[in-house]
């Protein structure tokens, strides 16, 4: 009886603990007098997002969250939206879909948050739409162009940010057909929806199948193998659908192998002062890089987003190196304020994305925003840059499309200008 | 009778304690399933009480526990070392999720199918348990070592190798059935799946429990304290210790299957060295060769990122330093907390426990005298 005895003792203070641990946790959630809306008070709206700060896929991505957080409390401080200040909860998942599921339900179950801004990452935030619909939690400006979030019947609070990869890749192919006609055009991409929608667009303009395509895998930081395919297969132009840090590992592995193609690379993995840093001492082989953005450049100090954002970086986000994710992250940052503003002083989830769906938001893009009831993706085309110099700059005209095979036109509509405070007011 | 094939060996049968008459004892089945019952009722009063995530939390323990428990039987009771635990908890789950899959494209989304998905990842992760097993029966120490971490390593490969069937390192999607309608339109989901993943751990606990009671845990432990004392006294050491891997393997599949229907999801990334690393550092800390410490060990695995989360959210520092933190700081923990443990309770949490709990009774008895 002895053993039982003990056994008891063990499971009984087993089960107080866990209680114990439980009410503890209760109590954090219910004294803040929150209303009916989760995340929602008065002089508060907490808003929640997943984003790879460490891991794989850190590179360049984990300053995206900071500048939009840095936004908001240039927002704050300049007495936030309808009174309401805006918190922005950041949890780390790694770029691993496993613990996106854990941290996306820390945030909403537990956090409480009004909306999910700007989770980061295909395969990641594909594992969380069905959890994030059946809370009815909208989950706005997806960090990704997977085709997954322009699904309106499906999740209608989802909606994406980024152009879709099919758009990008339809874009980036026209431009290699016009100018480089009867090169062989070869692909490498990330073999999950991101590197399989590129290439849909791709092979779409080009009007059949690429010479080669190879594919990586994130967990696998050696790239030879694929790179040593591609300048088997003679290879003049090869379009990267890869995230920063492979992007960086293919033109780097590609050097070592005394391969020099035409690099034309997706938007996602395209920004040149997080390729640089990368890279080191070889980011002069960055030059001649063809990309695709639709947001201000970076280091065109002329443009007045840039310097809006310039000195909300230096206000609020410790001066902090200043790159396309910076800019990325403010513009969802101004995106989210605008909407947010739309949808009234009776702020509830339904008003918000309702907001959302009736559309007609400019910014700092180059290309059109196309929310509506019957789309839910995100900018809709963008312009092509190149590296020359060890500067990238934007050339040509910014396009637009769509992800079917509709042709791929200029797209002319006039820049718009910041507010003069740089807070959106309607 | 004997499924080992072995006569049942005098010399590995417990000695009766002296001074304990026999007809007393409660059979162990009744008691384990009486401890079941109780442990049943304070999980169903808990998730009552508890808020959605903390439901999630406590069945994501219970997922762990599956696996740490089956850890706990290879590596605490038969001596065992497997870096590959972690692999096979990826085969329950991929398993799991094509099974759902494969129901739910012919249209059957009903709950009981679960259970059908459940005992086929179960079946699934035995037959390769049953291989690594084999392998594992003729190697010793470091060599043990390299074929489980060989394990651990290919398995999620095998997922981008076979993408087409696996979907490479985006995973699949687990479709699961919502709560039965007969809860209630409302009822939250979380509390749900708690229940799902409770029973399984507790029936799997159950079995395991009974197990290490059995003649086939005398024998396990026999192994592990002296092979060759083992095999004089009539013990087939190695189809005692591929035993004890098919056991654990079960116990890791499903754990893997549970957790992969709570994150109706799977993914190669969830399922990498590094789980295999922490299932092993999990059963260490919680102690050894108890499955009570398979239950500290389980708890440890779900409380540590919250915990450092919180710890970092506590440190006001730079957001550079604060990711930086956030990333790496789990693994600092994990790693102290088992050099802290190794130190002062070489026994892990259970056998600290123990040891308060006999000397408050020493007291007790003491005083009373």
């Amino acid at each position: 009886m002895r053993r039982i005895a003990r056994r008891g003792l063990a499971i009984a203070t087993s089960i107080t603990l866990l209680l114990s641990a439980a009410a503890c946790g209760g109590n954090d959630g219910g004294s803040a007098g929150r209303g009916p809306v989760p995340g929602v008070t008065d002089t508060e709206v907490v808003v929640g997002t997943h984003m790879p700060l460490t891991g794989p896929a850190s590179a360049g991505y984990s300053k995206i969250a900071p500048a939009t957080k840095a936004y908001f409390d240039y927002v704050n401080a300049n007495g936030g939206v309808h009174g309401r200040k805006i918190t922005y909860k950041v949890m780390d998942d790694g770029y691993n879909p496993a613990n996106t599921q854990q941290v996306v339900r820390q945030l909403v179950l537990q956090d409480k948050v009004f909306a999910v801004l700007n989770g980061l990452g295909t395969p990641t935030h594909s594992g969380v739409l069905d959890f994030l619909h059946t809370n009815r939690v909208p989950d706005l400006f997806v960090a990704s162009g997977s085709r997954s979030w322009d699904q309106p019947d499906r999740y209608p609070n989802t909606f994406g940010f980024n152009p879709d990869y099919t758009v990008e890749g339809k874009i980036l192919a026209h431009h290699v057909k016009t100018t480089l006609p009867g090169k062989k055009v070869c692909f490498l991409g990330q073999n999950d929806d991101f590197g399989r929608d590129s290439l849909a667009g791709v092979e779409k303009v080009l009007g059949g199948p690429v010479v080669a395509r190879q594919d990586y895998v994130v967990s696998n930081t050696n790239v030879a193998p694929q790179i040593g395919a591609l300048k088997a297969a003679g290879c003049e132009v090869v379009v990267l659908a890869t995230v920063p840090g492979f992007t960086a590992l293919s033109i780097g592995t590609a050097a070592r192998l005394g391969f020099r193609p035409q690099w034309v690379v997706s938007n996602v993995g395209a920004d040149h002062p997080t390729l640089a840093k990368q890279l080191g001492d070889a980011a002069g082989l960055l030059d001649g890089m063809v990309g695709i953005n639709y947001l201000p450049m970076q280091n065109d100090t002329t443009n007045p987003w840039i310097q809006l954002f310039t000195k909300v970086n230096r206000d609020h986000n410790g001066n902090a190196p200043f790159d396309g994710n910076t800019v990325y992250g403010m513009a969802v940052g101004y995106l989210f304020v605008q909407v947010l503003l739309a949808a009234g002083r009776d702020l509830t989830r339904e008003s918000l994305t309702e907001a959302v769906r009736k559309g007609g938001y400019q910014g700092p893009g180059l290309a059109p925003l196309r929310f509506s009831a019957t789309d839910h993706s995100g900018y809709g085309g963008g312009r092509l840059t190149r590296v020359s110099g060890g500067v990238q700059a934007y050339f040509g005209p910014a396009y637009e499309t769509d992800e079917g095979d509709g042709a791929v036109n200029e797209y002319t509509a006039p820049a718009v200008a910041p507010p003069a405070n740089g807070v959106p007011t309607t | 009778m004997s499924a080992t094939g072995v006569a049942a060996p005098p010399a590995t049968r417990a000695p009766r304690p002296e001074g304990r008459p026999e007809g007393r004892r409660v059979p162990t089945l009744l008691r384990h399933l009486g401890l079941a019952a109780v442990a049943a009722s304070a999980l169903l009063a808990v998730s009552y009480g508890l808020e959605p995530f903390r439901n999630f939390q406590l069945a994501t323990v219970a997922a762990y526990l599956c696996a740490t428990a089956g850890l706990t039987i290879l590596t605490g009771l038969n001596g065992q070392l497997s870096l590959g635990h972690g692999a096979l908890m990826a085969v329950g789950a991929y398993t799991v999720a094509l099974t759902q899959d494969a129901f739910a494209d012919r249209g059957r989304t009903g709950g009981g199918l679960l259970v059908v998905s459940l005992v086929a990842a179960v079946a699934t992760s035995v037959a390769v348990g049953a291989v690594v097993g084999v392998a594992a029966a003729r190697l010793r120490g470091p060599y043990l070592a390299g074929v489980t971490l060989a394990v651990a390593v290919v398995v999620p490969a095998l997922t981008v190798t076979f993408d087409g069937v696996l979907n490479g390192e985006q995973g699949l999607p687990v479709p699961v059935a919502p709560p039965p309608a007969a809860l209630g339109p409302y009822f939250p989901y979380e509390r749900w799946q708690l229940w799902v993943a409770g029973s399984a751990t507790l029936l799997c606990l159950v079995l395991l429990a009974n197990l290490v009671r059995s003649r086939y845990g005398r024998t396990f432990r026999a192994v592990r304290d002296d092979e060759i004392a083992a095999r004089l006294a009539g013990i087939h050491v190695a189809r005692t210790q591929v035993l004890a891997f098919v056991v654990s393997a079960a116990g890791a599949g499903l754990g893997g299957a549970l957790l992969a229907v709570l994150a109706q999801s799977v993914s190669p990334g969830a399922f990498s060295l590094t789980l295999s690393l922490f299932l092993l550092m999990a059963v260490v800390i919680g102690g050894l060769g108890r499955l009570a410490g398979a239950l500290w060990g389980a708890a440890l695995l779900v409380a540590l990122p919250d915990l450092t989360h919180t710890l970092t959210d506590l440190l006001t520092l730079s957001p550079a330093a604060a990711q930086r933190l956030e990333g790496n700081l789990p693994l600092a923990i994990f790693g102290s907390t088992l050099v802290v443990v190794m130190i002062a309770a070489p026994g892990g949490v259970q056998g600290l426990l123990s040891r308060l709990a006999r000397t408050l009774r020493d007291r007790w008895r003491a005083g009373r005298r």
